[in-house]
């Protein structure tokens, strides 16, 4: 994998995932996301939301999230790290 | 504290079919604007409805609106207006002594027809139904959500008494005072009826659902012609305060509430029997300490059903019939049946009479059931009686519940 290829994926996932907040928090600046502090710590969202972000993926691009991996999706790099293989299984990316 | 605590009125939030502020609907009631409009709705295609306008987001981040439902935005915002009119700024209340006490004829029905919708598009997997059911379609939802906004923390449920659930509302809000478990009550009622189709389709099913070429004549109570329900979506809630309270704090007094009775049929799921209706009018009448002549107004509950109308008109003949000076209308006809929002938003419709002297008509009578008439019933036009001193707000609903409320000028 070339890195502006990797460099892309990692956009792609990012872009993802904030898709799919901006749907749960609308209300949320997103524009300023740091990727590796928890979403939680600067995002006003709850369990309930987190919920929401595991139903849209199933949803959206058939992505199972099992309840013991919830902890990699904290932050946006964990995201991308969890998801990248999962999204391209499913030819999302 | 005891039962003869005399407990005011000093706010009205809501929002009707046809206006979001008191000041609008009770100037569309005299103008005889009505509400109602055509809506798709699912499986059963075009349906005559009264769909409110107001801002959902004005007091409700659209986080908060994306988890709640349709009567908990409802309800916040009559909530919000409500106390904005009382004038009351929550940072100054005491939180843990506000209660909030909603009436609901139904909740849930729109939540889970929304979520098996949602299923039915992923061949009823139950993995894609929604975390937010239970808490969106627990029954005391509506009333929670205000709390949850607002940051009550004294007691909050809502109360299920069919189409009487408004004036049980309010009549839990004053119960509540007089208990002293409260010192400030929000209470009403809510409904966000139109949203299911289930509910329409079941009317229909009892050839009780309004149609008519014209959505804005469907719901014509008392008239000969008429033809079943017209379901709205709606909420007006009150804030409700000790005497003592509200003139302490220098608070405006719309009026006081000085008489309320409820009672059950015990008989039939959707027949009312006007023997228990007069009944409980009477009884209402009686507690307030009053006459039936002293009542200036008596808002009906009338939804426009061949059966309905015609008990209820017996029943208030009985009580009012005797009395020229008691004016008989209807909301209804204007708002179609709000549910568990009706009575609340009923009474609210006819405050303004105190001030003005003006009782809105019951429109669209084009041809008056004989079966129906009474001499006193103000129809298609508006009529000046002068002063107004006392309103009787009737409501009654499905499983025999009814229920009244006399309300007073304040100061008399």
């Amino acid at each position: 994998m070339n890195a502006s290829f990797k460099n892309s994926t990692v956009e792609q996932v990012k872009k993802i995932v904030l898709d799919i907040i901006e749907l749960v928090a609308p209300d949320a600046d997103l524009s300023s996301v740091k990727s590796d502090v928890r979403l939680r710590d600067q995002l006003d969202m709850d369990s309930m939301d987190f919920l929401d972000i595991v139903m849209e993926l199933r949803k959206r691009y058939k992505v199972e999230v099992p309840k013991e991996d919830y902890t990699q999706l904290a932050t946006l790099d964990g995201c991308v790290e969890y998801l990248t293989p999962k999204l391209q299984a499913v030819a999302a990316l | 504290m005891s039962n003869s605590e005399r407990i005011v009125i000093t706010g009205v939030g809501l929002t009707s079919p046809n206006g979001d502020t008191l000041e609008a609907f009770r100037r569309n009631l005299l103008n005889g604007v009505s509400g109602i409009t055509n809506i798709e709705t699912r499986f059963m295609g075009q349906v005559h409805a009264g769909v409110c306008h107001f801002d959902e987001t004005k007091y409700q981040p659209r986080r908060e609106r994306r988890r709640g439902t349709r009567a908990g935005a409802i309800s916040i915002y009559c909530a919000h207006e409500a106390l904005n009119r009382a004038k009351i700024d929550v940072a100054g209340v005491d939180l843990s002594r506000v209660g909030t006490f909603i009436g609901i004829t139904e909740h849930g029905t729109v939540e889970t027809e929304n979520e098996i919708d949602v299923i039915r598009q992923y061949d009823y997997d139950t993995k894609y139904w929604s975390h937010h059911h239970n808490p969106r379609t627990v029954a005391n939802n509506p009333a929670g959500e205000v709390t949850m906004n607002l940051g009550f923390c004294g007691p909050h449920y809502t109360i299920g008494a069919a189409c009487a659930a408004g004036n049980a509302g309010l009549i839990q809000g004053v119960q509540m005072l007089r208990l002293g478990e409260v010192d400030l009550a929000v209470a009403g009622g809510v409904s966000e009826a139109i949203g299911s189709f289930g509910i329409f389709a079941s009317f229909a099913s009892q050839n009780a659902l309004a149609r008519h070429e014209d959505p804005i004549k469907a719901s014509r109570p008392f008239d000969k012609n008429r033809n079943g329900i017209v379901v709205s979506e709606g909420g007006c809630l009150y804030v409700l305060e000790r005497l003592k309270d509200a003139k302490r704090r220098g608070a405006t007094i719309i009026a006081e509430i000085i008489g309320y009775a409820m009672n059950s049929d015990a008989r039939d799921p959707v027949q009312p029997d006007p023997e228990r209706i007069a009944e409980c009018m009477k009884l209402a009448v009686a507690r307030a300490g009053i006459e039936p002549q002293d009542v200036g107004i008596v808002s009906t509950h009338a939804t426009a059903t061949e059966t309905g109308d015609e008990l209820e008109v017996r029943a208030t003949r009985e009580v009012f019939g005797d009395f020229p000076g008691v004016a008989i209308n209807n909301t209804k006809s204007y708002i179609g049946h709000a549910m568990g929002a009706a009575g609340a938003l009923e009474l609210a419709g006819n405050l303004g009479s105190f001030e003005d002297g003006v009782v809105h008509p019951t429109i669209n009578v084009t041809n008056l059931d004989p079966k129906c008439a009474m001499r006193n019933l103000v129809l298609n036009e508006s009529k000046q009686v002068g002063r107004v001193d006392h309103i009787l707000n009737n409501s009654f609903g499905m499983l025999g519940t009814n229920s009244a409320v006399v309300v007073r000028r304040y100061p008399v």
